[in-house]
């Protein structure tokens, strides 16, 4: 377990007031002619958060929420807008930095059909991170033979389906192909974008124990993506919670998932439906996301929120540390939270 | 199989002739459900789950076919009906709900057309009723300003109000029975919670009966009043809800449960069922979870076991034969 607040000397990963927005706007003729204005999608607006080395920060999150442009962002597929991001104390987001820390990490992706190039043999996919911009460093064919078999072998699949095609593969099995690509040039740092969300529980199951495994015995810190909650309580050592682009709340798991804090956490553990709660009667929710170009002023959450006063309307709230009688156990923005308007909740199954 | 089903299915086989031979996707399938009872329908992809509502409802696309088997609609035979009797059905005593609700809506109609048409079509109404009931059938599942939004497009909706619209559309015509095919899957989890809870409500309102298509076992959990475990094209077992959760008989039951994540329980490690489900190629012989079960022995490889009492479900395992 980490710290809520994990100091820099400890981070691996680290954003700081992170922002990407993407410029919408319609055509400049239409916006000359129809006087239509400039419009522009801010995915992801000031997230400042740190990945300890070895912990997994699990980040959930309806569609639209940013998660996945965070994602991006840190792999560098797209730059911010504003902040920094920092990996083992360097900034990785400007012209020339060090590509060694971009051959430190790796993405596994949602769709493990998407992912793999067909055309390809799996034994040539596993090999690519060893091979891709590697020139004369590239190694022996004898040697990259023998790591690619470890490889196979380590996520559970045979060495001689190497020589085969994804195709030949059901989507759990392609997800372990997209794992050991992942793996193979030693990373430090995984992201893994809804790594499960395209496979069956039973499949789903076996995946992620296989992450869990690997993350044990290779020590990898890890970014774990999803919008399905059951699963980042299983997998996560910290989750933040976020919405319209900000985190609204970032614990420990356990701390979350007994004792959420900010409203918006309270309503999503509130609507996931759990075979525990068979026959209880689900509060029902009220509202949707807001249209994420023309969010609401202060808190975004506040048109949907049962506390939401004056201040909340006017005034974004900041990430801040929660104070319990036990101290500093999470970090939520939220102005009812800080403001101690807001009762405890019960502890979820309790 | 009661009496007073209000649908019963009996020995259901859906299959579609290849070039390799019959490809048997749903197998002596039988089940009923009775009025007002929400029966779900639960298994991975491939099961057979969405094909068994598609035969309920008359919708198997060639080249599939109902191969062997009945299917009765409120005492009456309804799998051999032709197809001009079968869609004076669907609709009217069959109302469906798909799970992606923009394709379920067209795209160049307003969604009060649409509701005003499938009433017209299947309740003897005039127009101006006909656009009373539409408008209220909007507010009933919960549209916001649903007198405005009557002349608005599909695409001007968000998915779940998409989704609101659609179940309008299913009951339009107060049909007995609804089959819903992963209504929710489509959806966010706050939204799913919002047509769960809608979907719950208005059948309790109505008196429908659903039979509720989903892969996931916490919908279920939250809905049902009896589940079916399907697994490869056949029912591993079923019974009421909080039983097969909970105690359940067949290991597939078994591994499956354990294998979904909870955000209660704290779990190490969950529980793994190695291998996958077979394809339609190459199911096995006997018991066709027998090379994944870990309790397997000689009957399971030879005979295929049926549904049989065990505890408070029905379960398709030589181990309940065995335990009497």
């Amino acid at each position: 377990m980490t710290n809520s607040v994990a100091r820099p000397d400890t981070s691996l990963v680290e954003l700081i007031d992170v922002a990407r927005y993407f410029d919408v706007s319609p055509p400049w003729l239409n916006r000359l002619l129809e006087r239509k204005p400039r419009a522009l999608l801010k995915a992801v607006d000031g997230v400042s958060l740190a990945i300890a080395k070895g912990e997994t920060l699990g980040l959930v999150g309806e569609s639209g929420c940013g998660k996945s442009t965070v994602a991006r962002l840190i792999v560098g597929l797209y730059r911010p807008t504003r902040g920094e991001i920092r990996y083992a104390g360097k900034r990785i987001d400007v012209d020339g930095a060090d590509p060694a820390a971009r051959r430190d990490m790796q993405m596994i992706f949602q769709d493990p059909y998407a992912s793999l190039n067909p055309r390809w043999r799996v034994a040539d996919i596993v090999a690519e991170p060893l091979v891709a911009g590697r020139g004369r460093e590239r190694p022996p064919k004898a040697a990259l033979d023998a790591r690619v078999a470890t490889l196979l072998e380590q996520v559970g699949l045979a060495r001689a389906d190497g020589k085969k095609f994804p195709h030949q593969f059901s989507g759990g099995q392609r997800q372990r192909i997209s794992i050991a690509r992942a793996l193979a040039g030693n990373p430090a740092f995984l992201i893994c974008d809804e790594p499960t969300s395209a496979l069956d529980v039973s499949v789903q199951a076996q995946v992620l124990n296989l992450m869990r495994r690997l993350q044990r015995e290779l020590g990898l810190t890890l970014l774990f993506i999803s919008h399905n909650l059951a699963v980042v309580h299983h997998i996560a050592d910290r989750v933040g919670v976020m919405y319209l682009g900000r985190i609204a709340e970032l614990a420990p798991t356990k701390v979350l998932f007994t004792r959420p804090q900010h409203p918006y956490t309270r309503m999503l553990l509130e609507a996931v439906p759990d075979l525990a709660l068979t026959g209880k009667p689900r509060t029902a929710v009220a509202g949707e996301v807001p249209n994420p170009l023309d969010p609401p002023a202060g808190c975004t959450f506040h048109p949907r929120c049962p506390h939401a006063n004056e201040r909340c309307r006017r005034e974004v709230p900041l990430l801040k540390p929660i104070r319990t009688a036990a101290g500093a156990v999470g970090e939520a923005a939220c102005h009812a939270v800080e403001e101690g308007r807001l009762a405890p909740m019960t502890p979820v199954g309790a | 199989m009661t009496a007073e089903a209000l649908l019963a299915v009996k020995d259901l086989r859906v299959e579609f002739p290849t070039r390799q031979g019959t490809l048997v996707a749903v197998d002596r399938v039988s089940f009923s459900v009775a009025a007002g009872e929400v029966l779900g329908v639960v298994g991975e992809s491939g099961a057979g789950k969405s094909l068994t509502g598609a035969a309920v409802i008359g919708l198997i696309d060639p080249p599939g076919r109902i191969g062997a088997g009945e299917i009765w609609l409120n005492g009456r035979r309804i799998d051999k009906l032709p197809p001009e009797a079968m869609r004076r059905i669907r609709g009217r005593e069959i109302g469906a709900i798909f799970q992606d609700p923009l394709t379920s809506l067209n795209p160049l109609y307003t969604i009060g057309r649409q509701l005003v048409e499938t009433i017209m079509t299947h309740l003897d109404l005039a127009p101006a009723p006909a656009h009373k009931r539409a408008r209220d059938l909007l507010a009933e599942v919960g549209i916001p300003a649903a007198a405005r939004r009557f002349d608005h497009y599909p695409h001007q909706f968000s998915g779940g109000m998409r989704q609101r619209v659609v179940i309008a559309l299913a009951l339009a015509a107060n049909p007995k029975l609804i089959i819903a095919d992963e209504p929710t899957t489509a959806l966010d989890v706050s939204i799913q919670a919002q047509i769960i809870a809608l979907l719950k409500r208005l059948c309790r309102e109505h008196g429908t009966a659903v039979m509720l298509i989903t892969h996931d076992m916490g919908v279920i959990a939250e809905t049902a009043d009896r589940v079916a475990v399907m697994y490869a094209g056949r029912i591993a077992e079923i019974g009421p809800v909080a039983d097969v959760i909970h105690r359940p008989q067949h290991p597939y039951t078994k591994g499956l449960m354990g294998s979904i994540p909870s955000i209660i329980a704290e779990r190490e490690q969950l529980a793994q069922i190695d291998g996958t489900m077979p394809r339609l190629t190459a199911i096995p012989t006997g018991c066709p979870f027998h090379p994944r079960c870990p309790e397997v022995f000689d009957r399971c490889r030879r005979e295929r076991p049926d549904l049989m009492a065990a505890g408070a479900t029905r379960a398709a395992c030589w181990l309940v034969a065995e335990a009497r």
